[in-house]
């Protein structure tokens, strides 16, 4: 606090964890520019400062695993005034997810990078990495919703650029971050105007403040206002289905490394802060957010599984067609939400995670076939899979997982929302999600086909993916299969996660309102 | 731009008011209105107009493309490290009474004015680099198609 410096107590580095989260990268991001730093020493810096921040959401996540959460004051001015990074189960778990996939899609990117981005923009393509990076961890760990805003932005418009780095290779990138611009602007401006509807309602903008404060406001129609903008905003962020125009393209065209990180991390990010909003700030009991999770969402969500699913099987391009795969699974995350049960908000944040570390086996298995091949059309990767035995088995894998076949991390996920539906009575709907898994069969057969059961093409680089690139994708095609047995840690944390959320925020505000970071 | 005499003299001689004043808003930001943002828009003005009136080859002299991006870069470096030095004197991120202990109000000051800096020396260099982007995409316009 400003004023009470007779009594202050250094804080310790302990103390200041949950800025260090997002500081780390943020400083690394400039620091790439202002030194100038060219390829090798670029990748390192990033790489360092990534690795730090996943340190740095371990340490994080398993304070707060059992419970509890942590506030960090920023520039010392306490909320619910101040601006407050506030670290719970849920974003911790969600840290834990953006800075893992990004410690170890960095290491792949190095060689991906290099064959897809000449050497002069380098410098400045990690440190638009690092500065997306920053603006993901920001959205997840911030406490203050405005604060959500400005990462957000922070984040895509980093995004843009990298997505747009992609044009040396296929000029339609330029269209597709173009596009993408336009789409995400529409959305953060949706958002903001939620945002401002809520100020407008309550006066404060702290998450915990405005749950308190709009606990007993379900009529005013500023509010329902609100949550419309805010729903909608973050709707076309997350690319919920009519909304998901710009993800097909946005993940064909950008580099591959680009495109296993974001396909791993920024629509979950905001899906988090759908989570964050339809529990924590609004309550889950109002009446027009049940109407609007179930009348709107959930056909939604159910179309996105059938409809995204059967444009995939139709597809002629492996990334093109794991976009259009993303979107459907981003279907089964919004059911799990518009379920409004425990069991179903579960399997709906360990699908985030599971399917995170699925695309990223898989969009980084692209990429590496993409180094070789020059291309992920199927007609040119015929084959690759015999060629590259090692990358190929990793998709495969990746593949299971995406299917939900047992024994991957897949199947964790969406036996949890199969139970979930069941729980609700809503039967149909379990048989739903199984059928749509059938449609993943096929287009996971599709690729499984032409990776192995053609003569390979011919005009390509014959030769195994190099170690950088296999390591990081075995990593993650193992943790497909751990997770899929070892189902304490995300299980654990997701339900963790899930209670706190449906409990909602009311009861935190006194601890607030207190300075020290509380338990 | 050789027959516009009157335009490069003002010019010239408005350019060093321009950055005269940007310093003013910048310094006086935390009492009166003004900061970082204007004081950095205001000094990527003299910039700007010097390359119009004189052509971009004239003003890359002055501040060459690869400066623009490194100052864009060094402030937000500016403003982060503001709140490092607070955190490693055991205060919260950016908590400016870290600065003066025993007078917070001045250490609110101090840190304002280093926080404020970095903003001027980022929207400076944002700026300038985006004159710089769409200036130097269009063909030139020749003395003579004037």
């Amino acid at each position: 606090m400003a004023t009470e410096t007779s009594h202050h107590v250094a804080m310790t580095l302990h103390d200041h964890l949950p800025m260090l989260q997002v500081l780390i990268p943020f400083i690394a991001s400039p620091l790439i520019v202002l030194m100038g730093a060219r390829g090798g020493l670029s990748w390192l810096i990033a790489f360092v400062a990534s690795l730090a921040s996943f340190i740095v959401s371990i340490v994080l996540l398993m304070e707060v695993i059992d419970g509890g959460f942590i506030s960090y004051a920023i520039g010392g001015w306490a909320p619910p005034l101040g601006i407050e990074y506030r670290v719970d189960a849920a974003n911790a778990f969600m840290l834990f997810l953006i800075s893992g996939i990004s410690t170890i899609v960095l290491p792949f990117a190095y060689e991906s990078v290099k064959a897809e981005i000449s050497a002069k923009h380098h410098t400045l393509f990690y440190s638009c990495y690092l500065l997306c990076f920053t603006g993901l961890l920001g959205v997840v760990i911030t406490g203050d919703a405005f604060n959500v805003f400005v990462f957000l932005e922070i984040s895509s418009l980093s995004t843009y650029a990298l997505i747009a780095t992609g044009a040396e290779r296929d000029k339609r990138a330029l269209t597709a971050a173009y596009d993408y611009l336009v789409m995400g602007t529409i959305g953060a401006t949706f958002f903001v105007i939620g945002i401002g509807f809520l100020y407008m309602a309550t006066g404060t903008l702290n998450m915990a403040d405005l749950a308190e404060r709009i606990a007993d406001q379900e009529n005013n129609r500023t509010i329902k206002a609100a949550f419309a903008f805010i729903l909608v905003g973050m709707g076309l962020k997350v690319a919920i289905y009519p909304l998901h125009l710009w993800l097909p393209n946005s993940y064909t065209y950008a580099p591959s490394a680009i495109t296993a990180f974001l396909a791993a991390t920024a629509t979950k990010a905001a899906i988090y802060v759908i989570l964050r909003f339809t529990f924590s700030v609004f309550q889950p009991s109002f009446q027009f957010e049940v109407y609007a999770l179930e009348f709107i969402i959930l056909p939604l969500a159910v179309l996105a599984m059938f409809a995204a699913s059967f444009i995939a099987v139709f597809q002629s391009d492996l990334k093109r067609m794991l976009a259009y795969s993303s979107i459907a699974q981003i279907g089964y995350m919004l059911l799990g939400i518009a379920l409004l049960n425990s069991t179903g908000l579960t399997g709906s944040i360990v699908h985030l995670f599971n399917h995170g570390i699925t695309k990223a086996v898989l969009f980084m298995g692209v990429g590496a076939l993409v180094l070789r091949s020059g291309s992920s059309f199927y007609s040119r990767i015929r084959g690759m899979g015999r060629v590259m035995p090692i990358t190929g088995a990793a998709m495969v894998v990746g593949g299971l997982s995406l299917i939900g076949v047992p024994g991957t991390a897949g199947f964790i996920s969406k036996w949890e929302l199969v139970q979930a539906t069941l729980e609700r009575g809503w039967w149909p709907l379990a048989f739903l999600i199984a059928a749509s898994s059938l449609l993943a069969v096929i287009y996971v057969w599709r690729f499984v086909e032409v990776l192995y059961l053609h003569e390979p093409a011919y005009g390509a680089d014959h030769r195994e993916a190099p170690l950088t690139m296999l390591v990081p994708i075995w990593i993650m095609a193992l943790a497909c299969i751990y997770f899929g047995f070892a189902t304490e840690i995300t299980l654990g944390a997701a339900r963790t996660a899930a209670d706190g959320l449906l409990a909602g925020t009311t009861g935190m505000l006194e601890s607030v309102t207190s300075t020290e970071a509380g338990h | 731009m050789q027959h516009h005499l009157i335009l490069r003299v003002v010019t010239k001689l408005l350019c060093g008011a321009i950055i005269l004043y940007a310093f003013y808003v910048q310094f006086h930001g935390d009492y009166s209105p003004g900061g970082g943002f204007q004081a950095g828009v205001i000094m990527a003005v003299a910039f700007i107009a010097y390359g119009v009136v004189f052509g971009l080859d004239a003003v890359q002299k002055v501040l060459p493309a690869w400066v623009v991006h490194k100052l864009a870069a060094l402030g937000v470096l500016v403003y982060s490290m503001t709140g490092v030095v607070s955190l490693f004197l055991g205060y919260a991120f950016l908590d400016y009474g870290a600065f003066s202990p025993h007078h917070p109000s001045h250490g609110q000051h101090w840190g304002i004015l280093a926080v404020e800096l970095g903003v001027g020396i980022t929207v400076t260099g944002v700026m300038v680099t985006i004159y710089y982007a769409f200036a130097s995409r269009i063909p030139r316009i020749t003395d003579e198609e004037w």
